[in-house]
């Protein structure tokens, strides 16, 4: 059981919190072409390492998180809020 | 009962003789006389060589078959099958076992019914007892929308070619005594069943197809992980590894739940994110469930195993891991959805728990598909419906390999329907790995 410690309501247990992917995505710009959106849309890195990923605290303050996670021991290295500069983990891969 | 698309299948496969010999009721009876000292290990394990045709990354159900089908079918003995692991620790050992082909994009169940089919044959055309066993699937309803739904979807199979069924709740009691109807919040208002649904035995799966596989030249290679992709001019030249590089014409990754990590070693991003799915075992007991039975009202199936243990799963744990453990509280949800259909479940323990991690893609559809890197296939994305793929799976990627082009099956399971506007989105979820 992962433990999350949200920024808003302290550390609880992920039965609360809804994931909600890939962090690390940003939106191309509108007059972007079609490839840069299918990138967007459908193409994830998926690393076996440290993950920057969403995360919905839907029994809690119904806000969106930010996550830095490791998928394959699940180490929380940071939480934050949508606004929040989260620092990455060492080894981390960076967009 | 076969289903028409069985007849796709060229029977060219030749009666050769086996280093590990022809299995059979007598052969039985006679090493049971003699002490049972003229068994031989059933597969061979290889060395691997400088060089193959087809190298074939990953000795799991997929894996295995495609090297088998390659191999026996279509004509391409020079084949390598490098695992990290032994064989048949992956997914193929990690599975709930059942075999169904109750899909409701018409190409889904056009596809898996075409396993189905290949299971129905698999213990004759491997001369290995899968201990396949045809015992029904049934869908619980619970609302009138959900058995509209379903209706249309039994509907869809039939047009198909597939078989199904619906019972009343008449009909559902007597198949499954310990049903209850009338439990909580979801009363049962009836089912659909496909008769020709079972469960296999998952470890003598991988073990027949390495078996034939092996008996027809294609070198297993375990203990021997990939660590990188060798490309020359535009194409894949093999394939990096902890016993050194092997070089190949074609490379097949076969290695769901790590899709991502090997394409990504060719600078290739896949429509997938890796989630764990867990399966549950409870003590044995006497016969209590001849059927496989899924809950309409959350996310739960079950069967009896032959030894006794109930075998029950759920859904997946909801965020993406590589790790093969699984969290506590889908064990709990899972339990709480047992009790809730059959509740004679409450009195039983769980002994063993285990977890597989998966490719789940974009759309909730497998792809079978050539990769942008020439020579570059791959088997994959199967969501957690990878197991009773296997053979259709194997057949029609040794198909993609031998003439370089999909199987009319798989044509629809290609990645570049993501840029084309093709996906194959099975349950409507949008692009939300986690959803399918």
């Amino acid at each position: 059981m992962l433990r999350i410690d949200c920024p808003h309501c302290g550390t609880r247990d992920e039965v609360e919190f809804r994931y909600r992917g890939d962090a690390g995505l940003r939106r191309p710009a509108a007059a972007a072409d079609t490839a840069a959106f299918v990138a967007y849309v459908y193409e994830r890195t998926n690393p076996r390492g440290w993950h920057h990923e969403w995360w919905y605290h839907a029994a809690g303050c119904r806000q969106f998180l930010q996550v830095w996670r490791h998928t394959v021991t699940h180490e929380i290295h940071a939480v934050g809020t949508v606004a929040a500069v989260l620092t990455p983990p060492d080894g981390a891969a960076t967009p | 009962m076969k289903s028409p698309a069985t007849s796709d299948v060229p029977s060219t496969r030749s009666q050769r003789h086996r280093a590990s010999g022809r299995y059979s009721a007598l052969r039985l009876l006679r090493e049971a006389l003699t002490g049972h000292r003229g068994w031989r290990p059933a597969w061979r394990k290889a060395e691997p060589r400088k060089e193959y045709q087809v190298v074939i990354v990953g000795g799991g159900g997929h894996g295995l078959a495609t090297a088998y089908y390659l191999a026996n079918h279509f004509g391409i003995t020079d084949v390598a099958v490098l695992e990290k692991g032994p064989i048949g620790l992956g997914n193929v050992g990690r599975n709930t076992t059942i075999i169904r082909s109750t899909y409701y994009r018409p190409e889904n169940i056009r596809f898996y019914d075409f396993s189905l089919g290949l299971w129905e044959g698999l213990e004759q055309e491997l001369n290995f007892n899968a201990m396949v066993s045809q015992r029904g699937v049934v869908y619980t309803w619970h609302n009138d929308g959900q058995r509209d739904h379903m209706i249309r979807r039994a509907n869809d199979m039939r047009l198909a070619g597939a078989d199904c069924e619906e019972l009343d709740r008449a009909a559902l009691k007597k198949l499954i005594p310990p049903i209850a109807l009338d439990s909580g919040r979801f009363p049962v208002l009836g089912a659909f069943m496909q008769p020709r649904g079972g469960t296999v035995r998952h470890d003598a799966v991988a073990w027949g197809y390495a078996r034939g596989a092996s008996e027809a030249g294609v070198d297993i290679i375990e203990h021997c992980e990939v660590t990188g992709l060798r490309q020359a001019g535009g194409r894949v030249t093999g394939v990096e590894t902890t016993r050194g590089f092997i070089g190949a014409g074609t490379v097949c990754l076969a290695v769901a739940g790590h899709s991502s990590h090997l394409a990504g070693m060719a600078d290739i991003r896949l429509p997938i994110e890796t989630h764990a799915l867990q399966a549950f075992v409870s003590e044995s007991i006497k016969p209590f469930l001849d059927v496989v039975l899924m809950f309409g009202a959350g996310h739960f199936y079950i069967s009896q195993s032959d030894k006794g243990g109930m075998v029950f799963g759920g859904a997946i744990d909801a965020h993406n891991t590589y790790a093969q453990r699984g969290t506590q509280w889908i064990a709990q949800e899972v339990a709480a959805e047992g009790v809730a259909l059959l509740p004679d479940l409450a009195r039983l323990r769980i002994l063993r728990q285990w977890s597989g991690v998966m490719d789940m893609t974009m759309d909730g559809s497998p792809i079978i598909s050539k990769l942008p890197l020439e020579g570059l296939v791959m088997n994959g994305g199967w969501c957690y419906g990878g197991f009773k793929a296997i053979p259709a799976g194997g057949y029609t990627t040794a198909h993609l390999i031998a003439r370089g082009a999909s199987h009319p099956l798989t044509a629809h399971m290609d990645l570049a329907r993501f840029a084309e506007g093709r996906t194959v989105d099975e349950i409507g979820t949008g692009p939300f790995p986690w959803a399918h």
